[in-house]
């Protein structure tokens, strides 16, 4: 199969599988509804219940999964390619406890970008994740055959520990309401109750998606290692910088949405590898769309597994993830 | 085409120099091997030839032009790298991994035609891997990597015109076992046969140099020993002083090639 149909297959595929999660979620929850009478457009949508419900209440929530997974499960492709290390994702890394802490000064302190009082918090997101990917990437380059997986995990504990403590700190100054939001928040919380969260993310997340197309191809030569990649002609330290821009840009956003969600940058792109193989030019797209169906299906679970009770998303997650990821350890070494 | 002049490098401003006015020349049917003891500065001069690294002083040119004004893809077009050895990061195919070897041929977006897929199934089937096309990389053994990444180099300074190419080989051989070194040799010998290729070599087995390569430089520290046509290079008070090690050289009329055959190890610099 020639790679243009592989990218249309995979796409395809894993499209249809984000469209029907993303219809078929908003449908779950308390009050049941019909898809046919929520979009129903002869009846006004001021006296359509079911659109109401459907496109007010469940379906901002449901695209903040959509893209918080689609960019959580790429970033963490990217930094694999970046690193070498098929166990690098943003979660592990600390990259997202960088980008939480960026997002968590942003909302305690409710710093704006001074611009019609848009939100600093994706921004703040994105800082913080540079910060940390700063700080491991410099840890890589002194390693020319990539990091080896201790070094890795042992940076991302380090990393998790700091920003950890600086997050408790922030909390410690917060007032008593702002920390309960803000705690629920940390354990990954899709419930945004809005579409203005999504929309000031979502000119970070284009514009990382943007790069990361631009990506594909030299993270499949970065994958033979620098040097190899180098002589085949690839501009390494500048594609290097673009990654780890990205990266950043997609983690900040995402984790500003929805709190450090894990594992989903390493669930996803390891399932989605399985099914299509390496070539990160079949590999992002796919993971973006399985990423945002996946996530999508967590936090259904995460409404309805003890309903009227919902639990964090990051913590299902986290069950699936945790298990998986010393799985793939184990299996490693 | 590929020359080398007096060309000084270290890794760090402070450090010692690792090549000290090394100068070499690679003619379009050239095939060199630069042979030394570990340290002596084989990779580095290798990765200078490449580009990979720039030169302190002294200059590298192809075709007369100073190598770093050639354009990265330019370069990329002409002239292959093998390394040592290859781990890849992800499980790739091997046709992917010698589709790679045409990233310097395609535009930002473009994605391999048919014409490429033809170039690295050319490349395979001279390397002898045409049937291990489907398989993962990583399921292959030492010496059927290396003939893969060799197909990879190939296809990558295939089909753009500028010929002939320039295949460098840092220690080709180092990982593989005699029967696998032997089939690297002898595939090497036939594409300098079949196509207009220059080869360059870095090894510090002195037979398969012996066997393959019309042209020797002896590094040193960093420095040139010996350089030359590899029977004259070749010699017992060469390979005295290059390892410190005394050696029998005998011209074996089974091989039709100088065999080196190492006695005993002596202080370095004493006399015969």
């Amino acid at each position: 199969m020639t790679i243009r149909r592989r990218i249309a297959v995979a796409t395809t595929g894993f499209g249809l599988l984000a469209l029907a999660a993303v219809t078929l979620a908003p449908l779950v929850g308390s009050t049941t509804i019909s898809l046919r009478r929520a979009f129903d457009w002869s009846v006004p949508f001021a006296d359509n219940v079911d659109a109401q419900i459907f496109f007010v209440a469940r379906l901002p929530r449901t695209l903040a999964g959509a893209l918080v997974g689609a960019a959580l499960a790429t970033a963490g492709v990217v930094l694999q390619g970046l690193l070498r290390n098929p166990l690098a994702t943003p979660f592990t890394l600390g990259v997202s406890s960088g980008a939480a802490l960026g997002a968590m000064l942003a909302i305690t302190f409710d710093w704006t970008l001074g611009i019609a009082g848009i939100s600093a918090v994706p921004a703040a997101g994105f800082v913080g994740a540079a910060c940390a990917v700063t700080i491991v990437y410099t840890l890589a380059r002194a390693h020319r055959r990539g990091l080896s997986t201790d070094v890795l995990l042992l940076a991302g504990v380090t990393l998790n520990a700091f920003f950890s403590a600086l997050i408790l700190c922030v909390q410690y100054f917060a007032d008593f309401a702002d920390a309960y939001r803000t705690l629920r928040w940390l354990m990954g919380d899709l419930d945004v109750s809005s579409y203005q969260p999504l929309a000031t993310s979502f000119p970070l997340l284009l514009v990382a998606f943007g790069v990361f197309a631009w990506l594909a191809r030299p993270l499949n030569l970065l994958s033979l290692g620098t040097d190899s990649a180098e002589t085949r002609g690839l501009p390494v330290t500048s594609a290097q910088r673009r990654a780890f821009f990205s990266a950043s840009l997609a983690t900040g956003a995402a984790v500003s949405i929805g709190g450090p969600v894990g594992f989903i940058g390493i669930i996803v792109p390891h399932l989605v590898r399985l099914i299509v193989g390496s070539d990160h030019r079949v590999v992002l797209p796919a993971s973006a769309l399985f990423g945002a169906a996946f996530l999508v299906g967590c936090d259904v679970l995460a409404r309805t597994l003890m309903a009227p009770v919902e639990i964090p998303v990051g913590v299902i997650t986290a069950l699936i993830g945790g298990p998986f990821f010393l799985w793939l350890l184990v299996r490693k070494t | 085409m590929l020359r080398a002049a007096e060309v000084t490098f270290s890794y760090h401003a402070l450090a010692a120099p690792v090549l000290r006015g090394v100068s070499l020349d690679v003619p379009a049917d050239g095939f060199v091997g630069i042979l030394g003891p570990n340290g002596s500065g084989k990779t580095t001069l290798l990765r200078v030839l490449a580009g990979t690294l720039q030169p302190a002083s002294g200059r590298v040119s192809l075709d007369t032009m100073d190598l770093s004004r050639v354009s990265r893809t330019t370069m990329a077009r002409r002239m292959a790298v093998v390394p040592q050895d290859t781990h890849l990061a992800f499980d790739f195919t091997v046709l992917e991994v010698v589709l790679m070897g045409r990233y310097p041929h395609l535009a930002t977006f473009e994605v391999e035609g048919p014409r490429d897929i033809a170039i690295a199934r050319e490349a395979l089937a001279a390397t002898g891997t045409r049937a291990f096309e489907d398989r993962l990389f990583a399921t292959l053994s030492g010496g059927e990597k290396q003939r893969v990444i060799i197909a990879a180099a190939l296809a990558q300074i295939s089909g753009s015109g500028l010929e002939p190419g320039i295949l460098l080989l840092d220690e080709p051989t180092a990982a593989l076992d005699l029967a696998y070194q032997l089939e690297v040799a002898t595939l090497l010998r036939d594409l300098q046969r079949r196509t207009p290729i220059a080869i360059v070599i870095s090894t510090h087995d002195l037979n398969f140099a012996a066997g393959l390569c019309r042209t020797l430089v002896l590094l040193k520290d960093g420095l040139v020993l010996a350089a030359g046509p590899t029977r004259k290079v070749l010699t017992a008070e060469n390979i005295r002083a290059l390892y410190g090690v005394e050696a029998e050289v005998q011209s074996h009329s089974g091989a039709g090639h100088l065999v080196v055959v190492p006695l005993r190890r002596v202080a370095p610099g004493t006399p015969p």
